[in-house]
Order: structure tokens, then C-alpha cells, then sequence
């Protein structure tokens, strides 16, 4: 019989840095986490409404907070297009890899796939400790970033060489971040692979697991085998910028008029192929884990079973491989040559199958179900169409020729935008809402939680909907004064909406953040399991203790047993025997 | 995979058998490579000699060969992705890169 | 600290044959071989779009390098006997084993420190070419790989040890592990150095 040769005897009293702050313990890290990941994204949230001043009110200076800014970012409370550029950098940087991963796969992930499979904790819970801490470091450093001479990263968070190569000093530094949350990704993709694989309870095989933990295994491939080719591309560009090599930097380069005293020789578009490489597969980490959380709350909102379930885990798994295959459907631009460009765009309407797949199977689940309209339910519904929306204007930018007038327009920002905030943001919403409760034994407050919602809801949309006109009208993006061009100017009156929409969705974000905090101690108690679920996490303590469960589980039957003909409850949950 | 002594020491004997295999590989690369072959050849003769090399390290140092499908299947999959980050951006034309004006 | 109970540390999962962190160092190596597939590809491309590129012979040293390709295939070969030594129960070979992987690890960096003083000093830099930079770069984060097993090999050898007392199983498997990740720093050498230096 399989042992475990921990030792523990010992139960001496750890203490509060013990518990709470080295903790390794996956429900702790896991909520270290989410609330660090919060954080950054509240930050990168407060970069973009600076940078939609600029975008609204061109050369305009900032109101009561633009004298705070120093002269070198904004004189007078002027955006300087460096600083521009800075911003833009950084709140990608800072959305994608500080916020929203680590709260989707670090958060989420960490705390409840042990749970759900019937784990007493991760397969290694130091390393997961260590990867927090690591992500926690790179944050540090990204931070620091925006102190050094010559202000942070300000090359586009995708920092495509010969410009990062030549880039002030904070590129370096965000090379260094990138290389401990890099570190972080990779130690942890290790963690959740085999703890999913290996500590599964009794009783729960593959395809009894729910289909959230399904998302996070293919997840934690995608990170697992993609982010390396992008530590090598940030090995390869410190070369370039600390020990002189041109690994991106074609002959002949002239900067300002000089010529630059290198060997030349390199190549801009290999460093596009191993960034991409990685961020391709990057926006799959950014979606899974959400449409996991999402197939959740639909599911148990509907009280009956999923419908399609294989069909679900054999597409995630194909999206999941496929993801590899498609990233230079972001270069089309580069001079590929047709023949690639055709392979790229063949295998970028392929993947749109599986997806479409998916949502079709998570619709067809709404169908004829008594739907309780739960406040997380608000948000999970609503990610469908907005994750639909962001899906279809995909479309246009995978077919090459339709690209052509597209790609680094501001129909790109509305395309990816639409994925992540209405799509992925809005499921991470949902699963705060929903798992609240088994963290905290407390409700968040349903009509802050509605409020929040429906204004976030109407102003996400003002944002984003309208870049599909900028876009199309030939915006480009990254363009730090947009009546510069006539074309632009021509739809600047959308860019006063879309700001004026961003600073409401802000505002809006302040009535989730009061919430979360005044339910810790004010939320109305709740049971074990508030919203009647089947799958493990709800059959443990509220909230769950050190080792999770009482003893270890024995799964009987599959995740989604809602609604089962003859049976007293409209739910069985899953370590129920009969 | 428990092991008792004398299972112990067939590995062993494996063990020397793979090291003079692979010290005779090594010498084998390089005496090709004073044949200066042409260099497409070259390189399908050195990629092919080193596969065999590392498919010894791999089935007998790091014991694959005894192991159940699991790891294989990791491995298998890493080997398409390898793969395809060779083969796909050395097929794109931006394999050569020049500015289009050099003053 | 009260630790949770996690199985198949020291025993494998029924099923999957392997201990946790038997199947975690694969998925870290598998990890590797993207990173050093990523610097792999980078050498095809610069080749490739390359107007002339030096032969590798013409450059570096190649009977150094066999040498050092020979000390690191003979490190492998020390670092599988100190795993079956343990399995053995011969502690005492098990040390000899793994200080002499760790030796030859040293061997091999002093060699690799010794080529890189040579081509400093004939003011060979990674700045000097595409040909150079990656040597150096390849090298030196192969060279770091070396180092951290260095590391923890010497670990394994010195503070670590203590735990073959009282868990030999699982002593055994962390040695396993650390030959794992050993080999694979040979393994990617075997492709290193005919990449490099001969072609």
C-alpha cells in the first residue's frame, strides 16, 4: 500500500509567518495568489486609465493628479509619448503575466484543483511556495522598473527587437522579472501535472475529474513546454543588451543617424518566433482555467449535467495541442512567405473548432434547465456571448488577407480584449463569487455583487466595442497621439467614449473590492455547501483545514450528477455512495 | 522498479557496455567530421550519430526503457513540439534577414 | 511542521509506475528540452541567414572538447553507479561514485573556463560574431546546468546524505533524480559539441 513518509508526529505550533506568509500550505498559497494577482491587475487597471487621458484628450494635461507626475513621464501633467509607450508596456506585462495568470492558474488552481481531486495537498508543496514567492520576486522587480533611469519596458509587452534591444535600461530589468515569473510558471506547471496525475482520490479516475481540473492539466502542459523558448529569447536579448551580441540586430542598423558598432548578422523575426511560441499558447493559459470555472457555475446553476463532457475533454485537449501549432499567425506581417503564411492560417481556423465546440456544449447545457440566476451565474452567462464576440473577431485576423489591413490596428486591442476582460475577467469575477464562500464560510453581498456587474457589464462593452470602428477605420495601435492622423482623427469622438467608459468600469471596480472586503466580516453565514454542489471542495469543512479532509475521500461517481431521475435531491455529490 | 543485487549487477553490465558504445561514438564523430563531408551531409551524419548516443543515455542511464508508457508519452509529445520549433521558423522566408536599404 | 499526508513519495503510483518526484523531474527535463530546442532553433536560423559561417574546427579546439565530451559521458556513467551502489546497499561506493561525478563536473568546467580564457584573450567575445555569441551563450548556460548539479550532487553527498538512515527509499529516489537530471546535462552536450565544434 502506497505510503507517504512525512513525519507527522510532530504537530508543533507554527507560527504567524509560519502560517500565513512562508506557508505551504496550497490553500494559502493559493489565496497569496489571488490577492497579489488582484492587486497587479488593479495597478495595470490604474495604467490604462492614465493612458486613455491621452488617448481622449490628446496633449491635454491630466486633472488634480497629472502635477504628481514627474517631469521626465508627464511635464505639466503632459503624457510624453515614452511614458505612453511605458504605460502600454507595462499594463500588458502587468495584466497578462502578474495579474491575470497567477489569479486564474496560482489562485484558482493551487486552491481548489487539490480539493477537487480528493488531494491532501499538492505533490510538492514547497516548490509551491517557492513558485509564489517567485512570481512575488518578478512582480518586485517589474515594480522596481519604473524607477530606473529611463522609466520602465516601454517596447511593447511583446518587446520586439531592434527597439528593446536598444531600449533604456528598464527592458533589462524586465528581462530579469521575466525570468523569475517564468521560473515561477515553470515550477508550478510541474506541481499541478502531477498532482493531478498522481494523487487523485480513490474513485476518481480521469474522466470523473471535473472538467475545471481538466482545463488546469492542459494548462499546465501549455506553460510547462512553452514558456522555455521564451527564457531563451530573454537569455538570447540580454546578450544583445548587457554583452554586445546582435542576435536580433540586423547589418547595417542605423539608430538616430549613427550606425551601430555591432557584428550584425541577427535576425528581428527569431526573436518574434520564440516570443510568440510562447504567447500563443499564452492566450490558451489566459482562457482555460476561465472557461473551467465558468463550466462550473453553469453547470450547478442549471441543476443538470453537463452536456458533452467527453466532448469538452477531448476538445480541450486538441486546443491544447494545437495551440503549439498556430503562433505565427501573428506575424504575418514579417515576409513569411506564402506557403507558411497558408500553413498558419490553416491550423488558426482549425483551432477555432474546438472552441466554438466548447461553448457550443456549454450553451446547449443552458438549454431547457431551470436556471438560478446566482450572482456568479450573472457573470458566467455573460462570458458567454463576450467570449463569443472575442472568438468571431478572430476570425478576420487569422485569414492572412483580411489581416493585412487589420493586424496592429486597434481591431486587435478590441479582438484580445474582448477574450480577457469581458471573457476571462468576468469568469475569475464568477469564481470569486462562487468559491467565497467555501474559503470564507460567508456570502459576498448579492446586490453590491449585482451592481457591480451590471455597470462592469455596460462599461466593459463601452470600451472595447468601439475599437472594432477605430480599427477598422485604420488605427493603429500604440499610438500615443491619435490626431496625428486624419483617418484617426476622423473617430476620435470614440476614444472620449471609450475613456469615459474606462473610468466608470474603475469606479465600478471599487464596489467588488469594498464587497470583498466588508463580506469577511459582515457576509451572511453559510453551511458547507451554499450552492448545493456535487463536486469535492463542497464536502470538505468551511473553511477547509490543514490536509483538507477529515479523511481521505472515496469518489463514487462522476462530477455532474444533477437532477438524477428518482432521486430525493437534485443533486448527488460525488463521495456520496448511494 | 525494486531491484535486488543481482538485478543490480546485469544493469552494471549494461552500464559499461553503453559507456564504450558512446566512447566509441564520440570518437566515430569526430573522425567523420575530419572527412569534411559536404555540409548537408555532415549535419545528418553528426544529428544522426548524436541520436543514437542520447537514445543510449536515455533507455539505459535514465533507465526509459524500464519505465511504464507515462513518461514516453511525455516525451513523445515533447519530441512533435521540438520538432516543430526546428522545422517551422526556419521554413518561414524571414529566415534571412536583411534591411531593405543599408547605407 | 504537521505535514499533509502526500503518497508515492517513496513509492510508486500502482499505476503510473513512477514516484512524484520521479515524474516531476521528466516534466522538468521535458521543459529543458524546449529551452535548449529554443537555442537550437535560434542556431539554425542564424545559420542559416547567415552570408558566411565559420566551420566549427576552424575556430574552437576540437580534441579539448572530445576530452571534455569523454569527461562528462564518464561523469554519467559515475553518477548511474552511485544510484546503483545505494540500490546495493554500499554506501561507501555510493560516495566514491557521486564525488567523482562531481570531480569530473569540475574537470569539465575547468576545461570549458580554460577555452574560454584562450579566446578572451585572442579578444574573442560573445560581441565578436553570431558564431561566438552563441557559443558563448550555448556553453555558458550549459555550463550553468553543470554547475547546479554540482550543486546538488554535492548536496546528495554531504548534508543530504543523512536522510539514507533514515529513509534509504527515498534517499535513493532523490539520488535517481538528481541522475536524471545529470544525464540530461550530458545529453544535451552530445548534441552541443558536434553542433559547435563539428560542423
Amino acid at each position: 500500500m502506497s505510503q507517504n513518509h512525512n513525519h507527522p508526529t510532530e504537530h508543533h505550533e507554527l507560527n504567524w509567518i509560519q502560517k500565513y506568509v512562508f506557508s505551504v500550505d496550497h490553500k494559502v498559497i493559493g489565496i497569496q495568489y489571488a490577492l497579489t494577482g488582484l492587486t497587479f491587475l488593479f495597478f495595470g487597471f490604474c495604467l490604462m486609465m492614465l493612458m486613455r487621458w491621452q488617448l481622449a484628450f490628446p496633449g491635454e494635461p491630466l486633472p488634480l493628479i497629472g502635477k504628481l507626475f514627474s517631469d521626465t513621464t508627464m511635464p505639466g501633467g503632459v503624457m510624453l509619448p515614452e511614458f505612453y509607450n511605458s504605460l502600454g508596456a507595462m499594463h500588458g506585462t502587468i495584466m497578462v503575466f502578474l495579474g491575470v495568470v497567477p489569479l486564474a492558474v496560482g489562485g484558482f488552481g493551487n486552491y481548489l484543483v487539490p480539493l477537487q481531486i480528493g488531494a491532501a495537498d499538492m505533490a510538492f508543496p514547497k516548490l509551491n511556495a517557492a513558485s509564489y514567492w517567485s512570481y512575488f520576486m518578478g512582480g518586485v522587480i517589474m515594480l522596481i522598473s519604473f524607477f530606473v533611469p529611463g522609466g520602465p519596458a516601454n517596447s511593447g509587452w511583446t518587446s520586439y527587437p531592434p527597439l528593446s534591444d536598444i531600449a533604456s535600461t528598464g527592458q533589462t530589468v524586465w528581462l530579469l522579472g521575466m525570468v523569475f515569473l517564468i521560473t515561477s510558471s515553470l515550477l508550478g506547471s510541474v506541481n499541478f501535472i502531477v498532482t493531478i496525475v498522481q494523487m487523485r482520490a480513490k474513485g476518481l479516475s480521469f474522466f470523473r475529474m471535473p472538467f475545471f481540473v481538466w482545463a488546469q492539466f492542459v494548462t499546465s502542459f501549455l506553460l510547462l513546454l512553452a514558456f522555455p523558448p521564451l527564457e531563451a529569447a530573454a537569455v538570447l536579448q540580454l546578450m544583445d543588451r548587457v554583452a554586445g551580441t546582435s542576435f536580433f540586430l540586423p547589418s547595417g542598423l542605423v539608430v538616430s543617424g549613427n550606425p551601430l558598432t555591432i557584428a550584425g548578422g541577427g535576425n528581428p523575426v527569431l526573436w518574434q518566433h520564440l516570443f510568440w511560441f510562447l504567447a500563443h499558447p499564452e492566450v490558451y493559459v489566459l482562457i482555460l482555467p476561465a472557461i473551467g470555472i465558468v463550466t462550473e457555475i453553469i453547470v450547478n446553476n442549471t441543476r443538470k449535467p453537463l452536456y458533452g463532457y467527453k466532448t469538452l475533454v477531448y476538445s480541450v485537449l486538441f486546443l491544447g495541442f494545437m495551440s503549439f501549432v498556430v503562433w505565427a499567425h501573428h506575424m504575418f506581417m514579417t515576409g513569411m512567405g506564402t506557403t507558411m503564411s497558408s500553413f498558419f492560417q490553416a491550423t488558426t481556423m482549425i483551432i477555432s473548432i474546438p472552441s466554438v465546440v466548447i461553448l457550443t456544449c456549454l450553451i446547449i447545457t443552458l438549454w431547457g434547465a431551470s436556471i438560478r440566476f446566482t450572482l456568479p451565474m450573472h457573470f458566467a452567462l455573460a462570458f458567454l456571448p463576450m467570449f463569443a464576440i472575442g472568438g468571431l473577431t478572430g476570425l478576420p485576423l487569422g485569414l492572412t488577407t483580411s489581416d493585412i489591413h487589420l493586424h496592429d490596428t486597434y481591431y486587435v486591442i478590441g479582438h484580445f480584449h474582448y477574450v480577457v476582460a469581458p471573457g476571462t475577467l468576468f469568469a475569475l469575477f464568477a469564481g470569486i463569487y462562487h468559491w467565497y464562500p467555501k474559503a470564507t464560510g460567508r456570502m459576498m453581498n448579492t446586490l453590491l455583487g449585482k451592481l457591480h456587474f451590471w455597470i462592469s457589464f455596460l462599461a466593459i462593452n463601452g470600451i472595447f466595442m468601439p475599437m472594432f470602428i477605430q480599427g477598422i477605420a485604420g488605427v493603429s495601435r500604440r499610438l500615443h497621439t491619435p490626431t496625428m492622423y486624419a483617418h484617426a482623427q476622423a473617430v476620435q469622438g470614440t476614444n472620449v467614449f471609450m475613456s469615459c467608459s474606462a473610468w466608470i468600469l474603475g469606479l465600478a471596480q471599487l464596489l467588488f473590492i469594498v464587497n470583498f472586503f466588508m463580506s469577511l466580516k459582515n457576509g451572511k453565514k453559510t453551511n458547507d455547501n451554499p450552492w448545493n454542489g456535487t463536486t469535492l471542495e463542497w464536502s470538505t469543512p468551511t473553511p477547509p483545514p490543514h490536509g483538507n479532509f477529515t479523511k481521505p475521500p472515496i469518489v463514487y461517481r462522476g462530477p455532474y450528477e444533477y437532477s438524477v431521475p428518482g432521486h430525493a435531491t437534485d443533486f448527488i455529490p460525488q463521495v456520496q455512495p448511494n | 522498479m525494486s531491484h535486488d543485487a543481482a538485478d543490480i549487477q546485469k544493469h552494471i553490465k549494461t552500464y559499461i557496455g553503453v559507456f564504450i558504445a558512446l566512447a566509441c561514438l564520440t570518437a566515430l564523430t569526430v573522425a567523420i567530421s575530419y572527412l569534411h563531408l559536404p555540409t548537408k551531409e555532415a549535419i545528418l551524419v553528426a544529428l544522426f550519430v548524436a541520436t543514437i548516443k542520447s537514445s543510449l543515455v536515455a533507455a539505459y542511464f535514465m533507465h526509459l526503457i524500464s519505465e511504464k508508457k507515462l513518461i514516453l508519452y511525455v516525451l513523445v509529445l515533447t519530441a512533435v513540439f521540438f520538432v516543430v520549433l526546428m522545422a517551422l521558423p526556419a521554413l518561414t522566408d524571414g529566415g534571412s534577414f536583411r534591411l531593405p536599404y543599408v547605407p | 511542521m504537521s505535514s499533509a499526508l502526500i503518497p508515492y513519495i517513496d513509492e510508486p503510483h500502482p499505476v503510473t509506475g513512477v514516484t512524484n518526484s520521479k515524474l516531476g523531474v521528466w516534466l522538468f527535463l521535458a521543459s529543458e528540452v524546449m529551452l535548449f530546442g529554443a537555442l537550437f532553433s535560434s542556431y539554425i536560423i542564424l545559420r542559416v541567414g547567415a552570408v558566411t559561417w565559420p566551420h566549427g574546427s576552424a575556430i574552437l579546439n576540437v580534441p579539448l572538447a572530445t576530452l571534455n565530451t569523454m569527461v562528462l559521458i564518464t561523469s554519467s556513467v559515475t553518477m548511474v553507479m552511485s544510484w546503483a551502489s545505494l540500490k546495493m546497499n554500499k554506501f561507501g561506493k555510493f560516495r566514491f561514485y557521486l564525488g567523482s561525478t562531481i570531480f569530473l563536473a569540475f574537470v569539465f568546467l575547468v576545461v570549458k573556463a580554460f577555452e574560454y580564457g584562450a579566446k578572451f584573450e585572442h579578444h574573442h567575445f560573445p560581441s565578436t560574431d553570431n558564431f561566438y555569441g552563441l557559443y558563448f551563450t550555448l556553453t555558458g548556460l550549459h555550463g550553468l546546468h553543470i554547475l547546479g548539479g554540482i550543486v546538488v550532487n554535492l548536496y546528495l553527498l554531504f548534508p543530504g546524505s543523512k536522510l539514507w538512515k533514515t529513509n534509504p527509499e527515498q534517499f535513493a529516489g532523490r539520488v535517481e533524480c538528481a541522475g536524471l537530471y545529470w544525464h540530461f546535462v550530458d545529453l544535451v552536450w552530445i548534441f552541443l559539441f558536434p553542433v559547435l565544434y563539428l560542423l
